[in-house]
């Protein structure tokens, strides 16, 4: 009898700390760090219901971070081009402004797999704020465009950026007009943001696609906004063929275009690629890709049920520690690890470019790497440590936390495991 | 200073061509890699004037023949490269024209990674070359260098390869007092870093790092901006000035050190011939770049020049490769830092001489 009350008691405390395991590796990987007492809490909600949570944001209440990121939410007014310094200053803050509201909301938000996707798909969807007119549009770009798209269908989400002044501007295909195209749109459309570079395009195919999005273009800015506009003068209306869909119309062409690269099974195999590389390892097995791409397929894009089947997956439950963390992963993991208060965002924003990863400010269309290599290594790690040392001594403008011993938090912060995920 | 110039005054050249090469004479050889990132516009930067389908293919974006810094009478440089002029006329700086990699791609990153990993079309290759070039460290202090945020692919698989964007956070007392065990690699590399006094744009850093001597062999760093879909003119005109002004005042830093370096430029691709609608260049082909340093055979374009005729033209629209990149990076490596095998650098390719060393 006390054998068996030996053996029940043993297994409760087996499951109890894999319940917690599971707890720390899904805190881990699908938010921004834990704070003290998320563990405890996520165990408690039960892992399997928190992450059911996590995957419907909208049912969870947000509402301290929205009044925390008011103070950032003014509305951005394109200046006039004629006075130049006012123009730099309204494109520093416009830029500042967002970048604190994203650092508030990776700190602070309860709906921290929504942030964890949001990072993802403003990345994979990347434009750069430091290019021309993008100053001011990626704030819209990420609140309009992006955020209200990340748990819905992906050829919703891609025809959202299609005609999104801030990638119009970004990859050129504002300014691509019959008879003087530009190519960058069309190419990084296939190449980055749907089918992928080994999908088997042709440079014919690059030129064509170019001609159906001519005339996607941009409105000259209306009392501080611009706006998405279908030029038809600059259409190229002739006959073109792109991966062997006949084209010949109006902005019908690149809406059809999109639909067809959205659901063309090449987009599902990379799509599924990518998010695996970010919820699981850098080199996820392929049948685990394969099982989220048939999701994908299955559900018509649907990138909560994707997502979902990355969670499901028993890969993503064995990868404790795989993924080193990116720059900004890292700092705000240490900041929520030590219970630490941000005052000021904008140091921090500072901190991220120094460390490689300034927010918005990717400058090529494939983002940042996601990948270990990138983010490891000697130089990066003694950087952080910087970073680490500074957090704990409250050296770091901006940030408070309260450490009753820093050398024993600075330890941990600075420590192997804290640096993966 | 260049070599050159150096030897003629020190009276050095003489005993220099007396000494037989070895690998070991190579200590203290230095090679600067500086990647443009994003695909310049070879054809303004290294302007082919002397072509008629050069300004005919650009009717809005081609630098006048009057505004080129006139290199040899049928090439002419940029104006905004007036800074390395100097270099052009004492022969330390060369450019090998229609440069580049071999395989077709037009993707920034394909075209990016299939240069570092040094094996054009082949996608599983792990390491970069300039790490299979250096070979096994035999210490841990750094002989690989990289000036930028993350580790470069060029370097990948390279266990002493380092890369920072400030040299300065490796003097560090705090940090190595609480963390020298957890990570003795990097505080290795920062015990020898560390000595650097170095600060200022990442070529100033590799200029430090140069004179502080402490074992780099190899120094890279990249710089964005090229990828000039529209409106190109005062974006190159500007990063062009930019680059080689840092170029300039790396080589004036390092004065009569500069016998021991060669800088090398790079670009994953070259751009459009013809000019597209937006008085940009979209994704083209065939490059250009500049090797500037001590044995390097300078007042010359290197490379056979392929024209810009439409026949002339890869798939009718792009500069065709005439030389590999591989056959300037071979002779450097094998040349400069004396590297006595490159069979493992470039598998499956049999470099030729461009001639770009002396």
């Amino acid at each position: 009898m006390q054998r068996w009350i030996a053996a029940a008691a043993l297994l409760f405390v087996a499951a109890s700390s894999s319940e917690r395991q599971r707890a720390e590796h899904a805190l881990s990987r699908l938010t921004f760090g834990a704070r003290p007492g998320d563990v405890e809490r996520v165990m408690r909600i039960g892992v399997d219901r928190w992450i059911d949570e996590q995957l419907h944001p909208e049912r969870i209440d947000d509402r301290a971070v929205a009044v925390r990121v008011a103070r950032f939410e003014k509305a951005v007014e394109i200046p006039p081009r004629d006075d130049k310094q006012k123009a730099r200053r309204a494109g520093r803050k416009a830029v500042a402004d967002v970048s604190a509201q994203r650092i508030l909301r990776a700190a602070e938000s309860e709906r921290q797999l929504n942030e964890v996707m949001v990072d993802f798909w403003m990345n994979h969807f990347n434009v750069f704020a430091a290019k021309g007119l993008d100053r001011y549009l990626v704030g819209s770009y990420e609140r309009e465009t992006i955020r209200p798209r990340v748990w819905g269908r992906f050829e919703d989400l891609l025809m959202a950026t299609a005609k999104s002044p801030a990638m119009l501007f970004y990859l050129d295909n504002a300014r691509s007009r019959a008879g003087a195209l530009n190519e960058n749109y069309a190419r990084e459309l296939m190449e980055l943001h749907t089918i992928g570079v080994d999908a088997g395009y042709t440079q014919k195919d690059v030129t064509e696609l170019a001609r159906a999005f001519t005339g996607w273009s941009i409105d000259k800015p209306v009392n501080g906004t611009v706006a998405f506009r279908f030029r038809r003068f600059a259409h190229d209306s002739g006959a073109k063929t792109v991966l062997g869909v006949r084209l010949q119309g109006g902005m019908d062409e690149g809406e059809r275009m999109i639909r067809f690269l959205a659901r063309h099974p090449a987009t599902a195999k990379h799509i599924a690629t990518k998010l695996c590389i970010r919820l699981v390892s850098d080199e996820p097995s392929p049948a685990l890709v394969e099982r989220v791409a048939k999701r994908f397929r299955d559900t018509n894009g649907d990138l909560r049920a994707t997502v979902k089947a990355v969670l499901d997956s028993p890969e993503f439950w064995s990868s404790r520690g795989a993924k080193v963390k990116s720059p900004f992963e890292y700092a705000v993991s240490a900041i929520r690890a030590a219970g630490g208060t941000i005052d000021d965002p904008l140091p921090l924003a500072r901190e991220l470019r120094k460390m490689g990863e300034g927010l918005y400010l990717a400058q090529p269309p494939t983002g940042y790497p996601d990948d270990a290599e990138s983010w490891s290594g000697s130089g990066a790690t003694l950087a952080r440590l910087d970073f680490v040392l500074a957090l704990v001594h409250n050296k770091m403008p901006g940030v408070r936390v309260r450490a009753s011993d820093a050398d024993a938090l600075a330890r941990t912060l600075g420590g192997k495991e804290f640096m993966r995920q | 200073m260049n070599r050159r110039l150096f030897l003629r005054t020190t009276g050095l050249g003489l005993l220099g061509a007396a000494l037989p090469l070895r690998a070991a004479t190579r200590r203290g050889k230095v090679l600067v890699v500086i990647f443009q990132r994003g695909a310049v516009d070879g054809l303004n930067m290294i302007v082919p004037y002397g072509e008629r389908a050069y300004a005919a293919s650009r009717p809005s974006i081609a630098i006048p023949r009057n505004e080129v810094l006139d290199l040899d009478g049928f090439f002419g440089a940029h104006p905004s490269l007036q800074s390395l002029m100097p270099f052009w006329k004492d022969r330390s700086l060369a450019v090998v024209h229609a440069a580049g990699s071999p395989d077709a791609t037009r993707s920034h990153f394909d075209a990016q990674d299939f240069m570092e990993s040094g094996t054009p079309g082949e996608k599983s290759t792990k390491d970069g070359f300039l790490a299979r070039a250096i070979g096994k460290p035999k210490s841990s202090a750094p002989r690989a260098v990289a000036i930028t945020t993350t580790l470069p692919r060029i370097f990948s698989g390279a266990p002493d390869a380092i890369a920072a964007t400030d040299l300065a956070k490796f003097r560090n007392e705090r940090a190595s007092a609480l963390f020298a065990s957890a990570y003795p690699e990097a505080f290795e590399a920062a015990r020898v870093l560390g000595k650097v006094d170095a600060s200022g744009g990442p070529l100033k850093q590799i200029a430090s790092l140069i004179k502080g001597d402490v074992g780099v062999e190899v120094a890279f760093t990249d710089v964005g901006g090229w990828d000039t879909h529209a409106a190109q003119k005062a974006p190159l005109a500007n990063n062009l000035r930019r680059l080689s002004e840092d170029i300039a005042a790396l080589a004036k830093d390092l004065g009569s050190r500069m016998s021991d370096v060669v800088l090398v430029t790079m670009s994953e691709f070259g751009r459009t011939v013809r000019e597209n609608g937006n008085r940009g260049t979209d994704h083209g082909h065939g490059g250009v770049m500049m090797i500037l340093g001590g044995d390097v055979r300078g007042g010359k374009v290197h490379g056979k020049w392929p024209g810009l005729e439409r026949e002339q033209l890869f798939e009718g629209r792009d500069l065709a490769v005439t030389t590999d990149f591989r056959d300037v990076f071979g002779e450097l490596l094998t040349k400069h830092l004396g590297v006595t095998s490159l069979a493992t650098v470039f598998p499956r390719y049999a470099v030729r001489g461009v001639g770009v060393l002396g």
